[in-house]
């Protein structure tokens, strides 16, 4: 499903080269619980931007759904990034001028969905995620569970092969955070790959699959079954 | 993206920013009112002065003596012209296509009437004025008198000479002296007023054929010529050319045409209009630099989002199309306020001052709203444009 080969990542930082990511070889199977962990300047951050398609290897090789998006233009990026992955922040980035449901609709917007499926679409994920009484609302009306489930909402609406999330439950307490959590983890019985970056171990321990990183490294790549 | 979604999303950030909207729309709407308050008393203007030049008539041709021109030779030789005489007038009255030609001249003299006097313009005129020119004879009419060189001393007054000369009493059949040459009065012509500065109240109408011996000329100062208004200005002037030329032997005569003049003038007038439509449109360009601010700190403000919309799915060109968006809805949104305070102030101009004549053509209202979004599409595109080019991943992390 996702494969990254040999990919490495170098920034230049002042008249200093950065190694975020040296080497990395990964695959990736549909439905498969990821997490990423490991110090800041690890180069997790780097890596969730790279298979998000944000950012683009120096060298290497990525493979989405067996094809190869590693030199494709901007344009061509956009549609990937619309039409297979799905975002969730740490600070939830929803846009504050935009009601839940707008917010919700925005990348269907953006994918030129006609307004009856959007309108369909969101109904349905705003009724499964608990939030038909929020719609209406805006970000500064909601709670941070709720801003976190209007953008997993936002993240799923285009149906992703791959969801990745930055510290999902970075800015929640711990109830509302394991309820996210759980939200997520629901997702992978459709077959959505989950790949969650974080430095709570506690968090990252329920994955399936624990990537631990270091220097742009892969220290471990750990498995256990459920 | 739908056209309907780009102005959600643009009016949403209205909505949130309503009073820095309402100013920076506001410095394009005062540019725009500027535009168009000072084009539409332009326009009036141009349309006023128009109607003056052509309250005569505008299918009327001009004669007169004399012609401009540089000659190789002694000037004093080809320089002087024959003057134009009552038999070249009556020439042209054989001519296709004229209707009446009314030979003209001009002058000062004394009018005198039972011991009042007044001091007036004197106008040498043929039997036909009133019907070629659109100026009507209130009472009485124009002299009859076929031969205009044999025309008996009979003169039509102005509104202003019965009122000072004659007061109550009628002035029809009173024996009026001009210049010390006593006319029967047979007409009093209706009140005109003032046409670019000649009061046509206060005028005598003599026959040409005395003004010229009154005023001591040797010809006429200009014969004009009216003619069918259903043909063309040029055909009659070719006429009235070869026939002059033939009469006179070489080209010393002038040929204008009231249609010609007009153009000319309308021209002029047009570019003035445009120049203080030009001045207005300096406040414009303040307004212009007011939406560059604004759009420049909504993409400061903004970045985080920027950073969003390409991980949702933007393309560069989606994010440039949203900006730009917003700085032409802004812009068009204060050019139509522009429009109504513009249109407002000048039609409440003229209802102040009704003699203020103003005209706001819809074609310049829909210039100026045109110029209005052209103004937000150039302000918006520095600041679109670096939006668009934002890194995702640098924008996604600002805060």
């Amino acid at each position: 499903m996702i494969e990254l080969q040999n990919v490495c990542r170098t920034f230049i930082v002042g008249d200093q080269k950065v190694e975020a990511l040296r080497d990395i070889n990964l695959s990736f199977g549909a439905g498969e619980y990821i997490s990423i962990m490991g110090p800041s300047g690890s180069g997790k951050s780097t890596m969730l931007n790279m298979l998000g398609l944000l950012d683009r290897p120096n060298l290497g090789t990525y493979l989405l759904d067996s094809g190869n998006v590693t030199d494709l233009n901007d344009e061509q990026l956009a549609r990937v990034r619309r039409e297979k992955i799905g975002f969730v922040f740490q600070s939830f980035h929803l846009v504050p001028r935009l009601t839940a449901a707008q917010n919700v609709e925005l990348p269907m917007i953006l994918a030129g969905i006609p307004v009856e499926e959007r309108r369909a679409r969101v109904q349905v994920l705003m009724q499964n995620y608990g939030l038909s009484d929020r719609a209406d609302h805006r970000p500064d009306q909601l709670s941070g569970g709720q801003r976190q489930r209007v953008a997993i909402a936002r993240a799923t609406v285009m149906n992703p092969t791959v969801l990745l999330a930055d510290e999902p439950t970075g800015n929640l307490d711990q109830a509302t955070g394991w309820e996210v959590l759980k939200l997520l983890e629901g997702l992978l019985a459709q077959g959505i790959t989950l790949v969650l970056v974080t430095h709570d171990a506690e968090i990252g321990a329920r994955a399936h699959r624990q990537i631990h990183m270091l220097d742009g490294r892969i220290l471990s790549d750990e498995r256990q079954t459920p | 993206m739908y056209l309907r979604d780009l102005v959600t999303l643009t009016s949403s950030s209205f909505l949130t920013y309503r009073m820095r909207s309402f100013l920076t729309g506001l410095g394009i709407a005062i540019g725009i009112a500027a535009v168009i308050l000072l084009t539409s008393i332009g326009e009036g203007l141009h349309q006023f002065v128009l109607q003056e030049f052509s309250q005569f008539g505008t299918n009327i041709i001009s004669v007169q003596p004399g012609k401009t021109q540089t000659q190789g030779g002694n000037v004093g030789i080809f320089g002087s012209s024959r003057p134009i005489t009552l038999e070249d007038a009556d020439a042209l009255r054989r001519l296709p296509y004229v209707e009446y030609v009314i030979p003209g001249l001009v002058g000062n003299a004394e009018v005198r009437y039972q011991g009042r006097t007044r001091r007036t313009m004197v106008l040498g005129e043929g039997r036909d004025f009133s019907k070629a020119f659109t100026m009507k004879v209130q009472s009485g009419s124009f002299w009859t008198d076929a031969d205009d060189e044999q025309a008996r001393a009979q003169a039509v007054i102005g509104s202003k000479i019965q009122l000072e000369l004659f007061g109550d009493v009628n002035p029809l059949g009173q024996y009026l002296r001009v210049g010390g040459q006593r006319y029967r009065v047979v007409g009093v012509m209706e009140s005109k007023g003032q046409i670019l500065g000649m009061d046509m109240d206060d005028a005598v109408f003599i026959p040409a054929a005395r003004a010229m011996e009154l005023l001591n000329r040797p010809g006429l100062m200009e014969v004009n010529v009216s003619y069918r208004a259903d043909v063309d200005a040029e055909v009659v002037i070719r006429h009235i050319k070869n026939r002059m030329i033939e009469r006179h032997g070489r080209e010393d005569f002038t040929i204008i045409s009231q249609e010609e003049a007009l153009e000319v003038l309308g021209s002029v007038l047009s570019i003035l209009t445009f120049a203080v439509g030009a001045l207005g449109a300096i406040s414009l360009l303040v307004g212009a630099v007011g939406i560059l601010t604004i759009m420049t700190m909504a993409v400061t403000e903004r970045t985080a989002e920027i950073g969003l919309l390409r991980a949702l799915g933007a393309r560069q060109q989606q994010v440039l199309v949203l900006f730009l968006g917003e700085a032409m809805m802004l812009s068009a949104l204060g050019g139509v306020l522009g429009l109504l305070i513009g249109i407002g102030i000048a039609q409440g101009l003229h209802l102040l001052v009704p003699a203020l004549p103003v005209h706001t053509p819809w074609i310049f209202a829909a210039l100026a709203e045109l110029t209005a979004v052209t103004i937000g599409l150039a302000a918006g595109v520095v600041p679109a444009m670096h939006a668009a080019k934002l890194d995702p991943v640098e924008a996604l992390h600002a805060e």
